[in-house]
């Protein structure tokens, strides 16, 4: 068997006198580095690095008379109803036209930009842009319900950005709106909705919200 | 016979360069970071394709839990001190130096104002536990337009103030209008809600707009 010569040498030699001995100035460095990365983990964890994202919201000044408000034609809005449980219900017009009696004409959808409410804003915008030879610009209404949720209001309203609707107005469900929703759910077999402690004063509780 | 010599390399690793970027790491997340504040309820925002950043300073915040409670706080905590002696001084709460000093410590409260005192007694820790009542909306007590007023005192009317809501996916409609309503008594008309990011749907308007600005959706750069 080969002779292994270990760096530390064997006991037999021994030098006379006293020998310095070498350290090495080398320090270890691992510890230290183990302390680095548990603060940058500590760091990671308590600390934010983005600042939150918002998005704006101009709520209208209250008008005192009726005549200062901007009247909507019937021929360029767009009226949505949020129900409860991700249901949406949206009619054209503002429902104020007796002839074209919106009870009827209430349709259900979902909030899905294809297929559901993003395709019937941007059909509207088409069909209001050509029917008025670009004069008219769309007006969206939204009226949540009692029941709908902060998330379907925000959704709405960042749809109005996404088709960049430049007019859209924020409304509380009218007890009227709720029973034309309301009927067309007990057609489907849903559970109605209750508009009972709706905040009062949703006639000039209007929030017009425009870009 | 020849004695092998096997060639001793030691197993240790020199690790000054991997601290030098631990270190350098750490100096970046201390510098562009911002510590968390402890908020007294978990809120999910909802989602939304806007890019706007929260003002850095001069923010009252108005948080509405899933369960339709309401917070107020806002960010300085100079201001929240000053914000409670008023409030204190107003309602004749006698709340001593320790107790305001908790209340500049919290981010947010949500107390009625006659509670305010008992809650402010409790240590911090029992406070985070404490399931807070929330700010009273309705109409009778007036009390988050008095937050929103000394608030408004307290930074003398500089227009940088800015009133943030922060509201929870789930948060019933109805509570959040009546929070706008008091908003709007009290000539609050520009408000921000809180959201998280979500990248621009393909094919809509404000897809074709972000292209044509040679951004990408969703990743879209700071207004």
């Amino acid at each position: 068997m080969a002779d292994v010569e270990l760096a530390s040498g064997s006991a037999g030699k021994r030098h006379g006198g006293t020998k310095s001995k070498k350290n090495s100035t080398r320090v270890d460095m691992t510890p230290m580095c183990d302390v680095a990365f548990l603060l940058i983990f500590f760091f990671m964890i308590t600390t934010t690095l983005q600042r939150q994202k918002t998005m704006k919201l101009y709520l209208p000044h209250d008008v005192k008379n009726q005549e200062e408000q901007n009247k909507v034609k019937e021929s360029q809005a767009l009226t949505i109803i949020m129900a409860k449980d991700n249901n949406l219900y949206y009619y054209y017009g503002i429902g104020q036209d007796a002839a074209k009696d919106p009870a009827n004409n209430v349709i259900q959808t979902t909030y899905a930009l294809k297929g559901g409410i993003g395709d019937v804003i941007a059909n509207k915008w088409k069909s209001v842009i050509q029917s008025s030879g670009g004069q008219d610009s769309m007006v969206v209404i939204i009226k949540p319900t009692k029941e709908s949720t902060y998330e379907n209001v925000v959704g709405i309203l960042d749809d109005m950005n996404i088709y960049e609707v430049k007019k859209y107005a924020l409304v509380p469900a009218s007890d009227n709106d709720v029973k034309m929703v309301n009927d067309k759910r007990a057609a489907a077999g849903l559970p109605p909705l209750t508009n009972s402690d709706q905040p009062s004063g949703s006639g000039p509780a209007q929030s017009n919200a425009t870009k | 016979m020849p004695k092998v010599k096997i060639a001793h390399k030691s197993t240790l690793v020199d690790m000054t360069p991997m601290c030098d970027v631990a270190f350098l790491l750490l100096l970046f997340f201390m510098l562009t970071s911002k510590f968390k504040p402890q908020e007294a309820v978990k809120v999910i925002t909802p989602t939304s394709i806007s890019t706007t950043l929260l003002p850095e300073s001069h923010v009252a915040m108005i948080t509405i839990s899933k369960d339709g409670r309401v917070f107020f706080g806002i960010d300085d905590q100079n201001q929240r001190l000053q914000l409670i002696k008023n409030i204190s001084d107003q309602y004749k709460l006698a709340l001593d130096g320790q107790e305001m000093k908790n209340y500049a410590l919290a981010s947010n409260v949500g107390m009625p104002i006659n509670k305010l005192k008992q809650f402010l007694d409790m240590t911090p820790d029992q406070q985070r536990a404490y399931h807070q009542d929330g700010i009273p909306v309705d109409s009778a007590t007036q009390e988050l337009s008095q937050w929103v007023d000394y608030t408004v005192n307290i930074n003398n009317n500089n227009p940088k103030l800015q009133f943030v809501v922060k509201a929870d996916d789930g948060t019933k409609f109805s509570v959040i209008h009546k929070v706008l309503e008091i908003m709007k008594q009290n000539n609050h008309n520009k408000l921000d809600l809180i959201t998280s990011l979500k990248a621009v749907p393909e094919g809509t308007p404000a897809y074709e707009k972000y292209k044509k600005a040679g951004d990408t959706p969703g990743n879209a750069a700071e207004e």
